[in-house]
């Protein structure tokens, strides 16, 4: 084959280094050996291995033997190139060798951390060694394209999260669209009494804040509205945002509620969603007193407008001269640019039905912790009182830890938050009833700040542990209405059943119904369990592994309110760090045409997800745009007279990586 | 067929799901077995047919093609390109007479580290017991001018 022609490249001279890093790599794969092996490879100028190849020194020692040894190749054999490929090119650019000229073995990842046995993690090290050495040889020098950033950002989801990420780049002089869906702002933390674990008001803290977005002039918000396509790349993305009508028009509505009085229905009977449908409300409502924007919203499912067409319409009366109420009002669809995007689309309660045996939706006196977040809201449907269905006080309650976290038959990881808030209920009821509050849990996870001091208020105060998990919840048999919960006290190792008369199921944080046709929108990775993936757990822990594209609060996973403002913070200060780059530096890796190859078949052009591929008439050849050109390397592939090639991706660099792989050592 | 025959598996990851499946694979320290040899493409739809067979030609007892699942390509729809291309080439690669066995494409989101752990080893297992590709020709390298080794 051709590709074998171009061995012996003419005066390429490689240097190899192997990494220790401490004995992640070391431990497994005899690393001097593998050094001593790569020596012995035609083209290698140098082979050593080193302590920490990333750190000052072994970055150094690289760009002292470029000098010395005039190398023009670097093989760097260490963790993955998702890792350090970066900071490896960066070493050979700042010795004066093309970025490009860098190839990195993955045999920590690939190598050490997955294979036992040493002598079969050395022998698959010196293939994928001896493959990258062979390949980076045939390496072009390749320069990276600028592309300006546009100085926009899209925030999705208007909860905490994306309140705190807008605000903050707004006040940077930014232009943020705040793209909800709910009629208003404020996502889960608007329904919350006090946060824990300073019992803080959480409507105290939080209204400002919403306030601020609708009066901040650098933020345009949209509620009702859903991005529906995502278009471009990093600094030059196009969004498609649809926009719900609302059947009010958002600017001439005072927010006086007199339609509401007007409406038709004299009594409100729809389910309120906000109160989780413990309170009802009337087909034209506000979501809640502090919404933002204070503006009523029309619901045409329930509207007798829009089911019959035959309403005495009492609500455009109130209105009267505003004349905000409009219901011709219809579904619009808007395009904005942006440059970068922060996704704060939040997150899901576990759906409390699944554990059948708790007794959710059956027996009318368990409520899942939100309810009674709800509940224990002055502004909630019960005015502030713990009650049970029919009005009681609940002299026992008791709170069930872990529903829909570490269990192995619903979600297996730790929900983070229902510990405490579980405390913090337990706090409130107590104030408010007086009852006994027993709590069963598997382990009291309080590691925050003011958090273990909070433990020890709530256990001071009288409420009542049970270690160990409730397998049982079932009508007590004495006619009481009461609930037996039976659990088995580990601490005590016998089985209890106490009679209570509230259960409150501390009900886990999943993600959201729709995360996967979110992340499947802006191309970014779900983990295991549908949250969405971070760059890096610990280095990238709001970026994710599309470039522009950045994540906050509980969408990446669950988390506390801190550290949700936090990472909301952190995203904005990333987006903004890119975006006063002014210009964003495109990977090289695109697709071109070999003209004098090409037949002009058109095999090619209607593979481009991209629209990149053109032909040009004149010539009737093919003709790839590298704006466009994204560098997957399908049409590259496809070609039937192999006439298009991908940089850094060249047919003849990966036929010499296959048979590196494959020859005998 | 030799006791100790050991198959070796090419494998072409995609940069965004297998790729980085394999990543997690190692931070979560999940072994498999280390027949497999990884080359990294940006897309499974970049896996041209030819490397499989350059693959086969030289000595590669399997071939392995993982992507991202339908639907979920980083570059839209790659994938449903290299499904298209795998079941034609897979049946060429029949009539040449390699067991089916040996070429395997698979969906790896990046979040599936147990899911690749369970395809390699599975793949491993199987080719192990079909023995060594018959015809390879296991071309070898040039013997190679030594080098100057050095200790840092």
């Amino acid at each position: 084959m051709s590709h074998q022609n171009s061995k012996n490249g003419g005066g390429v001279r490689i240097g190899v280094y192997v990494c220790h890093c401490g004995t992640n790599i070391a431990g497994v794969i005899d690393v001097s050996a593998l050094a001593g092996y790569a020596a012995s490879l035609p083209r290698v100028a140098v082979a050593r291995d080193y302590k920490y190849m990333c750190s000052d020194p072994g970055q150094d020692l690289i760009r002292k033997d470029i000098s010395e040894f005039g190398l023009n190749r670097i093989v760097v054999a260490a963790c993955s190139p998702h890792l350090h490929e970066k900071t490896f090119r960066l070493v050979a650019a700042s010795a004066g060798i093309n970025p490009y000229f860098v190839q990195m073995v993955n045999v920590r990842e690939h190598g050490s951390w997955v294979h036992e046995e040493r002598e079969a993690a050395l022998a698959r090290a010196r293939d994928q060694l001896r493959a990258a050495v062979r390949r980076v040889a045939l390496h072009k020098p390749l320069e990276r394209r600028e592309v300006p950033i546009h100085p926009d950002v899209l925030v999705v989801g208007g909860g905490i999260a994306g309140i705190h990420a807008a605000l903050t780049l707004a006040n940077a002089g930014k232009h943020v669209f705040l793209v909800e869906r709910e009629p208003t702002i404020g996502g889960h933390m608007a329904m919350f009494d006090k946060t824990f674990p300073t019992l803080d008001c959480a409507a105290c803290i939080l209204t400002p804040k919403m306030t601020a977005v609708k009066a901040h002039p650098n933020i345009t918000l949209w509620t009702l509205s859903e991005v529906v396509k995502v278009d471009g790349y990093v600094g030059n993305f196009r969004i498609t945002v649809r926009r719900k009508p609302r059947y009010v028009i958002e600017d001439l509505c005072i927010g006086c509620q007199e339609c509401i009085e007007a409406c038709v229905f004299k009594q409100a009977k729809v389910d309120d969603e906000f109160n989780l449908g413990l309170s009802k409300r009337k087909p034209i409502y506000l979501p809640f007193p502090q919404a933002v924007p204070q503006v009523v919203v029309i619901d045409p499912e329930t509207c007798i407008e829009f089911k019959t067409g035959k309403c005495k319409k009492t609500c455009l009366e109130a209105c009267g001269e505003r004349g905000a109420i409009d219901f011709q009002q219809k579904e619009r669809f808007e395009t904005i640019e942006v440059g970068t995007v922060i996704l704060a689309t939040g997150y899901k309660t576990f759906d409390a039905r699944r554990i059948p045996y708790y007794g959710y939706g059956l027996f009318p006196n368990v409520y899942t912790a939100l309810e009674v977040e709800r509940m224990v809201n002055a502004s909630g449907p019960t005015g502030g009182e713990v009650v049970l269905r029919d009005g009681r006080k609940p002299k026992t309650v008791g709170i069930i830890h872990c529903i829909g976290s570490r269990d192995a038959n619903t979600n297996r990881y730790c929900s983070r938050v229902c510990c405490m808030y579980s405390l913090k209920l337990a706090h409130l009821i107590k104030e408010k009833t007086g009852a006994e509050v027993y709590e069963s849990y598997i382990d009291i996870r309080a590691p925050g700040k003011g958090f273990e001091e909070f433990y020890n208020r709530v256990a001071e105060e009288g409420t009542l542990f049970i270690r160990g998990k409730v397998a049982d919840v079932y009508p007590a048999e004495d006619g009481s209405g009461r609930l037996i919960l039976q659990a088995e006290d580990t601490l005590l190792g016998m089985v209890r059943k106490i009679p209570v008369d509230m259960v409150v199921l501390a009900v886990g944080l999943e993600a959201q119904e729709d995360a996967t046709e979110v992340r499947r929108l802006f191309n970014i990775t779900c983990a295991k369990e549908g949250f969405f993936l971070e760059r890096h757990p610990k280095l990238a822990p709001v970026s994710t592994f599309t470039d522009g594209i950045f994540l906050a609060g509980c969408c990446q996973g669950p988390k506390d309110i801190p550290d949700t403002v936090a990472q909301a913070g952190a995203a904005a200060a990333e987006a903004l760090a890119l975006i006063d780059t002014r210009t964003i530096e495109m990977e090289p890796d695109t697709a071109y045409v070999l003209e004098e190859a090409c037949s002009g078949c058109k095999t090619c052009m209607p593979l481009c997800p991209y629209g990149a591929i053109s032909f040009r008439e004149d010539v009737k050849k093919a003709s790839i745009n590298e704006v466009l050109c994204k560098g997957c390397g399908v049409c590259v592939a496809s070609c039937p007279s192999g006439s298009i090639q991908q940089h850094l991706f060249e047919d003849g660099e990966i036929f010499e990586e296959i048979e590196g792989v494959l020859a005998h050592a | 067929m030799p006791e100790s025959f050991e198959p070796k598996i090419v494998a072409f990851f995609c940069n965004w799901c297998t790729y980085l499946a394999a990543d997690l694979a190692g931070t979560s320290r999940i072994k498999y077995a280390p027949n497999v040899r990884v080359v990294r493409t940006m897309c499974s739809g970049r896996v041209d047919p030819q490397f499989v067979l350059d693959a086969f030609a030289h000595g590669a007892d399997g071939v392995l093609i993982g992507g991202c699942h339908p639907g979920d390509c980083h570059y839209q729809e790659g994938n449903y390109k290299t499904l298209r291309r795998v079941r034609l080439l897979k049946r060429l690669l029949e009539q040449m007479g390699i067991e089916p066995e040996r070429f395997r494409l698979e969906w790896i989101s990046a979040s599936e580290a147990d899911r690749l752990k369970t395809v390699v080893n599975e793949m491993v297992e199987q080719v192990r017991a079909l023995g060594p590709l018959s015809f390879a020709s296991g071309a070898a390298d040039s013997p190679a001018e030594p080098a100057e080794a050095v200790k840092a």
